[in-house]
């Protein structure tokens, strides 16, 4: 146990006397033994404006942002070059926008022969009656497979970047609930309550319903997504792990891409060789109807339901 | 074109540069919010309800959650009201460790 002294009682310690000594205070040396005079230390002129002109040296070759006159005039140069670059940039774009074809001209490069045989036998090939989901879906599968793989290395890239192990995030989250930030919102929680059901129901629609109506994966995947975002928010990330976890999330996620993986190549396999596939149509407008669209549209809107509500989970607490 | 959707597309021009006049970030991310809402209403004008959805549930959703969630993580929200009663909480501390 320490005891503080009085201010007196230190001032005469050994130690005090040492620190001053140490420290440059006083001199213990001054008055008590005879020195020898000693005179004024002179610097010579030459020595000065060596110096100074070394100093110029280093402020003009070496790194210093304050004085050095070559890199001043470099930022002012780089600025207006900045400038000129962006009219110039801009200049030529314009340009480049003046040599478009006029919009709806008829003899237009995108008015081609594919677009009309996607509107004149696009219902016959793909059986599906909302035309945009029969493009995207059959025709350019492989497209929409490319952009589901750019979803799913997002969400990658965003683990890699967010996560943390569970020791950490139950630290976290024990720290938050004894700071009292965790607040049961009841207005929230009733409107979340009333409305949740409705907008999962409302998403898995419309993903079933993509052959025949607008939406398809990508739509009712993003409002699975926001009707799952507004059920954690209410009711906090505890009762959402009951059924979506980081396993259902891994399982859901990458059979569904490799799903729509299969059936994408199955499907090119078969049209590349001349073959019948084995998927019928069915009758155009009914829920299982327009072959491989249906199974594609599920694939596609787990995957984009699963990033949605990953990227908030990962960004919210940094973990699912 | 019909003067609805000339309204609209004002609007939207007036909601695009006023997200990069606003000062404070959480008037951004709403006034964001809004610009998506509109566009979305635009879609449906242009007769692509397929976009309306998808801008619908992802632009005035997903997207506004999201920035919403970082301004918070990186305390950026009420950041003027915080500051003044942080600064006296401050104060008060060291006065005590002075004491």
């Amino acid at each position: 146990m320490s005891k503080l002294k009085q201010t007196q009682d230190y001032e005469k310690t050994a130690s005090f006397k040492f620190f001053r000594w140490i420290s440059g205070e006083k001199d213990p040396y001054i008055g008590t033994i005879e020195m020898q005079e000693q005179s004024e230390h002179q610097v010579e002129d030459d020595t000065i404006t060596e110096r100074m002109w070394e100093k110029q040296m280093i402020i003009d070759e070496i790194y210093d942002v304050d004085h050095n006159r070559i890199l001043t005039k470099f930022h002012k140069l780089y600025k207006i070059a900045a400038v000129l670059f962006c009219v110039a940039l801009t200049f030529f774009l314009l340009l480049t926008v003046s040599y478009l074809p006029r919009t709806g001209n008829a003899a237009n490069p995108d008015n081609n022969e594919v677009a009309q045989r996607y509107i004149e036998s696009g219902l016959q090939e793909t059986g599906a009656v909302n035309i945009v989901s029969g493009m995207i879906l059959t025709y350019r599968a492989f497209d929409t497979f490319g952009e589901t793989n750019a979803l799913f290395i997002a969400t990658v890239c965003v683990m890699i970047l967010l996560m943390v192990d569970e020791k950490t995030l139950e630290e976290r989250s024990e720290a938050r609930l004894n700071s009292g930030r965790i607040k049961d919102d009841i207005i929230l929680q009733m409107t979340a309550k009333f409305l949740v059901p409705f907008i999962l129901i409302f998403g898995i629609y419309v993903i079933l319903n993509g052959q025949n109506s607008p939406g398809g994966g990508f739509s009712g995947g993003a409002i699975l997504g926001a009707g799952l975002i507004l059920y954690a928010n209410a009711f906090g990330i505890k009762p959402t792990q009951r059924f979506f976890n980081e396993k259902v999330y891994r399982i859901a996620k990458v059979s569904a891409l490799c799903m729509y993986g299969c059936i994408g190549l199955y499907y090119y396999t078969m049209g590349a060789n001349h073959l019948a596939d084995h998927i019928p149509n069915g009758i155009p407008g009914h829920i299982l109807s327009g072959g491989i669209i249906l199974p594609i549209d599920i694939c596609v809107g787990l995957e984009v339901a699963c990033t949605m509500y990953a990227f908030y989970a990962l960004f919210k607490r940094g973990g699912l | 074109m019909t003067i609805f959707q000339m309204i609209l597309l004002v609007f939207i021009i007036v909601c695009a540069i006023a997200v990069s006049f606003s000062r404070n970030l959480l008037n951004s991310v709403l006034i964001f919010m809004s610009y998506s809402l509109i566009m979305s209403i635009i879609w449906i004008c242009l007769e692509s309800p397929d976009l309306a959805i998808t801008e619908a549930a992802v632009g005035a959703g997903v997207t506004t959650i999201l920035f919403i969630t970082t301004l918070k993580k990186i305390h950026a929200m009420g950041a003027e009201d915080k500051k003044t009663k942080t600064n006296a909480l401050e104060v008060e501390r060291e006065a005590e460790e002075h004491e």
